[in-house]
């Protein structure tokens, strides 16, 4: 094949992944003067950010004046158990009410409170009210004001490309080869720069609240040029996912039915969490339904229901329940809002949860309590980069949002991760703009690393016989939600890593059936690469952390363990071709933030409003 | 608990295509998304379909079944009859690409017509002030998760073909949502009537019926911009009050 036939298309930037992190990166890039791709696998819209429900967190401080960065930086350290990133947290926490302000003035309309400002409500593990909001479609409401206002900015948009691989000049980044899916044709992007805005790799699992684009596309593709993984062991289970019927089991169910005073119950009608409460949040949460029931009228010297604890706390929990005997009739939890809320509240805050409820499960939930259980739902893991300028160890090649890596440490609190797309996304935005303008020599495309990708993708359709892709999947699935899911062993995550290896000789032979043109099983081929080195990097990060911390949970090795405490796992592909896992000690936490992370609570809002105060 | 379930689907391209019959169990719950999906990895692994949340938010897997617009993750089995027999078309009104996947691109154009949010300044304290009262309107418009299926239903566009002439419902209540906006300067009612083609809009109100968020697309945002229209170019005392007081928006 001669590469001069193929399209080529040259740009100073190219964004991969068009949901928040990629549309914020890409409206940087363009507001810095770079000519700007944004390639996406789906339409312009439709990217995973559009599920995103309960809010953005950021200390705007508008319903509790007290909030503060440093307060927002704390939860956010304590929800990770401390292995977030220092900078990031800190950027993160800095930058996000700048980032919301930003998002109203491109037209986004969050609820407002009394007073005509942005309305906030709580969540898991923020100390305040802190997630600005639309209902329960805070994700909708980010993604099409930022593309209605992403169409005027010169941004050229590519729709239903599927990015194969990276292209390097020596050590830096060159370009992309892309897929077209209607038409099956490839294409070449040549670019300076590259930021993944890729997203997670939920779709390895059974039950995960993930679309069909989660397929780990990002951290494969970087892995094969040689970028590092860190942190993959860190998968969130969101405690609250559709356990019935089985066609929806794993889709989301906000935390906000939470925030908004619901409480989960098990079938013995006992509001369990209260017996779940983790020491190191025992001074910050209400012990008994007195105390939370005062919280949820409002009563401001009253802490936070136990619901309201992290993610991994409560997912835990309902796995505890459902094991011991105690759980709803599908295997779940009860979540009750019904009790709890008017039928209109209910309604007017969380309306998709009605709906979904109602025509999905036939359910209504302003009269009977939901069944709910954990379902995979966030990567906390991701490429590594660094935390100013979101740059990897390939020089060129950036990464924003999910599929980053440091932000969110062991666990993510629920909000940050929409905050984290706009505030990363626009750092990385302009870390690849500022590189891409000091690279003075235009890169070289090489023909052997085209031919190549291309002729991997082709073979699949080219082959007489082979496996079908779609039980390549279904296999992955399996063994991943049984071996490698939210309570993990040593002997588990071995015969997951076995049987992943046994699935990668399987993929050598897949077959996808038809011609190029906009096929889904030679698309669902494609993405199974990256599906199987993602899963295999999940797998064997948590083989090597030997305890149990956030989204990692061991059996063999239970708690938090002092030996790594200091430690990342980090993973890159070996010169022999193999996968390398490698502990890499963490750099010592800078003292102003450690100071506030570990600060009693009291303290530090008391320093706070002498701050504030002239 | 699983019933054998017949079905028939569209396949094939811009040159041709035909209804081809499939088969498949449908268990509890299913949608009809979910069968297509099991038809895909059972027998047919190069039919396309569009698809991303498969819970009603994002607005991709727009198709027709059985001849009515819908979300097929949103659609569910048995809502139909034991024994009917399903039918999947491509939503009609857009050329299609393969099966059931339609080119929706001209809606893209559509929207990059629109003049952009144009917001006033801040408060002094940095913020912008919004009443929940006032944004109930431009929040119900901003529920829309563009589906598409009030364009391929809207007669102006499927029956009349005058796509050049009319950027059909889903526009027109994003201009509803702009001009509703309290934090809105511009003014876009003299393209809402002569680029974007509010009088071709008949009331039919057939986009709102297929709305799968419950927008009132006609009565609470076509209906309203019609009426700014009307106000500005047809009454004789708003034309003399701008003819006097001009440069505000109305």
């Amino acid at each position: 094949m001669d590469i001069q036939d193929l399209k080529t298309f040259e740009h100073d930037v190219v964004v991969v992944g068009a949901g928040g992190a990629g549309l914020r990166a890409a409206i940087e890039c363009s507001a810095q003067g770079m000519s700007t791709a944004l390639v996406c696998k789906s339409l312009l819209g439709k990217a995973h950010t559009v599920m995103a429900e309960g809010g953005m967190a950021a200390a705007l401080g508008n319903v509790d004046h007290r909030d503060h960065w440093k307060v927002h930086f704390r939860d956010t350290m304590r929800g990770g158990k401390f292995l977030n990133v220092w900078r990031m947290a800190e950027l993160h926490a800095k930058h996000a009410p700048q980032r919301v302000r930003e998002l109203e003035e491109w037209g986004a309309v969050f609820d407002r409170t009394k007073d005509g400002l942005i309305n906030q409500r709580n969540f898991g593990g923020h100390r305040y009210p802190r997630l600005a909001h639309v209902g329960d479609r805070t994700g909708l409401e980010m993604i099409r004001t930022l593309q209605d206002y992403g169409v005027h900015q010169g941004i050229d948009v590519y729709m239903e490309y599927s990015v194969l691989d990276i292209l390097k000049d020596g050590d830096k980044i060159s370009g992309l080869v892309a897929m077209v899916r209607d038409t099956g044709q490839f294409v070449i992007f040549k670019t300076k720069a590259v930021i993944f805005a890729t997203g997670g790799g939920g779709k390895a699992w059974k039950v995960t609240s993930n679309s069909w684009e989660y397929t780990g596309d990002g951290y494969a593709m970087a892995y094969e040029a040689g970028a590092e993984l860190m942190d993959l062991e860190f998968t969130q289970f969101h405690p609250t996912g559709m356990v019935w019927p089985p066609s929806v089991a794993g889709i989301l169910v906000t935390e906000g039915v939470r925030g908004e005073g619901g409480i989960l119950l098990n079938n013995q009608g006992r509001r369990f969490m209260f017996d779940n409460i983790p020491e190191r949040f025992a001074s910050e949460t209400a012990p008994d339904e007195e105390e939370a029931n005062r919280w949820l009228i409002g009563d401001k010297t009253a802490r936070r229901p136990a619901e309201l604890l992290t993610r991994d706390v409560v997912a835990r929990a309902i796995m505890k329940e459902v094991k011991e005997g105690r759980g709803s009739p599908h295997g779940g939890a009860f979540l009750d809002i019904a009790s709890r809320q008017d039928a209109e509240y209910i309604k007017r805050k969380l309306p998709s949860m009605f709906h979904q409820f109602k025509v999905l499960a036939e359910l209504d939930i302003t009269k009977e309590p939901m069944e709910v259980g954990p379902t995979l739902h966030y990567f906390m893991g991701g490429i590594r980069v660094d935390a100013d300028t979101q740059m990897t160890n390939i020089p060129g090649l950036f990464s924003c949002g999910e599929c980053s890596a440091g932000m969110h440490g062991a666990n993510r609190l629920g909000g940050n991760s929409l905050s984290d797309l706009l505030v990363f996304g626009k750092l990385a935005g302009t870390g690849a703009s500022e590189y891409s303008r000091k690279m003075e020599r235009a890169p070289i495309i090489d023909a052997d690393q085209v031919t190549g990708i291309i002729r991997h993708a082709t073979d699949i359709l080219n082959r007489e016989h082979g496996q079908n892709p779609y039980l390549i999947h279904d296999d992955l699935r399996e063994t991943m939600q049984n071996k490698v899911g939210i309570v993990r062993t040593e002997s588990d995550l071995n015969e997951g890593i076995e049987e992943i290896q046994a699935l990668k000789q399987r993929y050598l032979q897949v077959k996808a059936d038809g011609a190029s043109q906009y096929n889904p099983g030679w698309h669902e081929a494609l993405s199974i690469r990256n599906l199987l080195i993602t899963s295999e990097a999940v797998a064997r990060s948590a083989a090597m952390r030997q305890e149990s911390r956030g989204g990692h949970t061991r059996l063999d090795f239970e708690g938090e363990r002092e030996e790594w405490a200091g430690a990342n796992v980090v993973i890159k592909k070996g010169v022999d071709g193999k996968m390398e896992v490698n502990r890499v000690e963490r750099p010592a936490a800078p003292e102003h933030l450690k100071e506030i992370a570990h600060s009693e609570l009291s303290a530090l809002e008391a320093s706070i409003i002498a701050e504030i105060k002239p | 608990m699983t019933k054998l379930r017949h079905f028939e689907i569209w396949r094939g391209d811009k040159q041709s295509g035909q209804m081809v019959s499939y088969q498949t169990e449908v268990g509890e719950g299913m949608v009809v998304l979910d069968a297509i999906h099991q038809i895909q990895s059972e027998s047919a692994g190069d039919m396309a379909v569009r698809w991303n949340c498969k819970a009603g938010k994002c607005g991709s897997c727009s198709i027709e079944v059985n001849g009515v617009p819908k979300l097929a993750c949103m659609t569910r089995m048995n809502d139909y009859q034991n024994d009917e027999v399903i039918s999947c078309r491509p939503m009609k009104s857009f050329p299609v690409i393969k099966d059931l996947v339609s080119d929706v691109s001209w809606n893209y154009r559509q929207n990059k017509r629109i003049k952009p949010f144009a917001p006033k300044s801040r408060d002094k304290d940095g913020n912008y002030r919004m009443f929940q009262e006032d944004i109930d309107r431009v929040q119900e418009f901003r529920k829309c998760i563009e589906c598409y299926l009030c364009q391929n239903t809207c007669h102006v566009i499927r029956d009349q073909q005058k796509e050049d002439d009319f950027v059909g419902p889903r526009y027109m209540i994003r201009l509803a949502s702009l001009e509703m906006h309290p934090l809105d300067t511009a003014d876009r009612i003299p393209e809402i009537k002569s680029e974007y083609g509010s009088g071709l809009c008949n009331i039919t109100k057939c986009c709102t019926a297929v709305c799968p968020e419950h927008i009132q697309i006609t009565d609470n945002g076509i209906i309203p911009l019609k009426e700014r229209v009307v106000d500005r170019y047809y009454d004789p005392i708003m034309w003399l009050k701008r003819k006097l007081f001009s440069g505000k928006k109305s």
